[in-house]
């Protein structure tokens, strides 16, 4: 019961970084039916634009009381965010709308967005690598254990990544369902030309879709961070996953991306861990990106438009 | 554009010209869909644009609405230049255009799309909302209801409510009677009918002419991007060429 409750843990801990990445790919997906494959590089953006902002706010900050660790949490979230935010908007700028003006065929941009993943990464690696040792100073007490029931140990680590992530989705919901900049997102998504003759900007629409989905990926990158350590191709692997996760959950649709992001995130930690109690597991935890993979395959095979997709190339 | 059959004289409603279209010619890569054509819409009229499929109807609501650039010509609204302005600007002139096809939303509800329509404001007015939903009683039973899972004549008229929430001067209709039985078809032109008498100007394309006819002040006829006829509802009725080509048509169908 102990190590499930431990792997549970970690799995939503993941999951819910994941869920967070997903959300990016899912949302400009959507509205472009484009899959962003330098969405990783704007994860990996929003870790080191959190750590240089904390760190040169909090420094190495030894010693932080409870509400100082809750209001390192926010700042990183925040510079993460807007340091997401940032690249995700020039990106769409630079990689994507020249090629949209010119009514580029699907391949040029999944070139382009290749192109930019690769030139984000080792930009990155140029300017920030080898910063701090890639790691933040442990503000948060990375070891201590917040509760044991049953045995396991939950961290308060665990506990505030999970509790960001949550409150980020449901932000995200209610903005998408909820406010007018929302319904011209979907609006988009569902039928842009449409859309447009209600008076949607496409083009301010399809950036604002950026912003957002890279602010998520930016908030991630620092829980991801955070929790690890960050370098400038720490986005490829959480990355991929994530995008497996969108498709677990049905591309383009944003709550399918939540859940696959949670139900991926479960899955690669418990399935290889079982049965989780006495000596060795059947598995073993080193197949854990096996597993996720092995589930995106099967996915595909069986169901291919994910778990609340619709047909794929319409899903909103 | 060519002959223009006895048209030129019928009075409008208040005379003033609201849309002008001169020597519109449209292109899709080479292929010419519009010729040179010039028409145009007096403040309060419901003038109705015929022809058979192909003839360039759709086109030319599209070229109005922004959706599609002309390669030639002017379309002037209200006395301003408007070719090239894209859609989602040119909504704010107060131009609405239910398309084709009605395109409602259809993972939105009812209610969603209606808020749709009003993209444009701040927020929704109420009072418009709650006109349209008089208009529209089945609008109010579905208020809720995704969109996607409407009937086709309940999308219709979400689609002519959707454009009302814009609050339109002038509304591009494009074949609003598609695809629906004929009880409906009735009840849609009905609302047409009464939209305009609120003050409304409606360019209303058709393949249904006999329909469009009875209700509209003025036609044009298109024939592979070209006008081979104008004049007012009841001469185009009256019209020997109008009979045997469009309402023979649809009485053998």
């Amino acid at each position: 019961m102990s190590e499930f409750l431990n792997f549970l843990m970690l799995g939503l801990t993941r999951g819910s970084m994941y869920a967070l990445i997903a959300l990016g790919y899912t949302l400009v997906y959507g509205v472009l039916q484009l899959i962003n494959f330098a969405h990783s590089e704007v994860f990996m953006a929003g870790a080191f634009g959190s750590f240089l902002v904390v760190h040169l706010v909090v420094g190495e900050g030894e010693g932080l009381g409870g509400f100082e660790q809750l209001l390192v949490t926010l700042l990183g979230l925040v510079a993460g965010a807007i340091s997401g935010a940032v690249v995700a908007f020039v990106l769409e700028r630079v990689a994507y709308r020249p090629l949209r003006r010119r009514g580029a065929p699907k391949l040029a941009f999944l070139i382009s967005a290749i192109g930019a993943s690769f030139f984000l990464s080792q930009l990155f690696g140029k300017l920030f690598n080898r910063l701090g040792n890639n790691q933040f100073p442990d503000y948060l007490h990375k070891g201590e254990v917040l509760w044991t029931p049953f045995g396991a140990r939950i961290k308060l680590l665990q506990v505030v990544i999970i509790i960001s992530a949550v409150l980020l989705m449901i932000f995200l919901d209610r903005l998408v369902s909820g406010t007018k900049l929302g319904r011209g997102i979907r609006a988009t998504a569902e039928d842009a030309p449409t859309a447009a003759l209600m008076g949607v900007d496409i083009d301010r629409t399809i950036s604002r879709t950026f912003i957002i989905g890279g602010a998520l990926a930016g908030a991630a990158g620092f829980l991801f961070g955070y929790a690890f350590v960050f370098s400038n191709t720490m986005g490829f692997i959480p990355g991929i996953k994530a995008f497996a996760a969108a498709v677990l959950g049905g591309i383009g649709n944003i709550r399918g991306a939540m859940i696959g992001g949670l139900l991926l995130g479960v899955a690669e930690n418990l399935i290889p861990t079982a049965p989780w109690v006495g000596g060795d597991a059947w598995i073993g935890q080193e197949w854990t990106d096996v597993v996720a993979f092995v589930l995106l395959i099967l996915i595909l095979v069986f169901r291919p438009t994910g778990i609340l997709g619709e047909r794929l190339g319409r899903a909103a | 554009m060519s002959e223009q059959a006895g048209g030129s004289s019928v009075p409008g409603r208040t005379g003033s010209v609201l849309l002008d279209v001169q020597d519109l010619e449209v292109r899709y890569g080479a292929i010419a869909a519009i010729k040179g054509i010039s028409f145009h819409v007096e403040q309060g009229e419901i003038v109705a644009l015929l022809g058979a499929n192909g003839a360039g109807k759709t086109t030319t609501q599209k070229t109005v609405s922004g959706m599609l650039r002309p390669a030639a010509g002017s379309i002037t609204f209200d006395g301003q230049r408007i070719d090239g302005i894209p859609p989602h600007k040119l909504i704010d002139l107060g131009i609405c255009h239910v398309p084709e096809g009605r395109h409602v939303f259809p993972r939105m509800t009812v209610e969603e799309n209606l808020a749709m329509g009003a993209f444009r404001f701040r927020s929704p007015d109420q009072d418009v909302l709650a006109h349209v939903l008089d208009l529209f009683p089945r609008l109010k039973e579905r208020y809720g209801q995704q969109s996607g899972t409407l009937s086709g004549g309940e999308q219709q008229m979400l689609a002519i409510g959707r454009a009302l929430m814009g609050k339109p001067r002038l509304l591009l209709l494009d074949e609003p009677s598609m695809g629906l039985a004929p009880l409906i078809v009735q009840q849609i032109f009905d609302i047409v009918r009464s939209i305009n008498a609120d003050g409304v100007s409606i360019l209303l394309v058709e393949q249904n002419a006999r329909q469009a006819l009875s209700l509209a002040d003025r036609g044009y006829v298109l024939e592979t991007g070209e006008l081979v006829l104008a004049g007012s509802g009841r001469e185009l009725l009256a019209d020997d060429r109008i009979r045997a080509a469009y309402l023979g048509e649809e009485l053998a169908s």
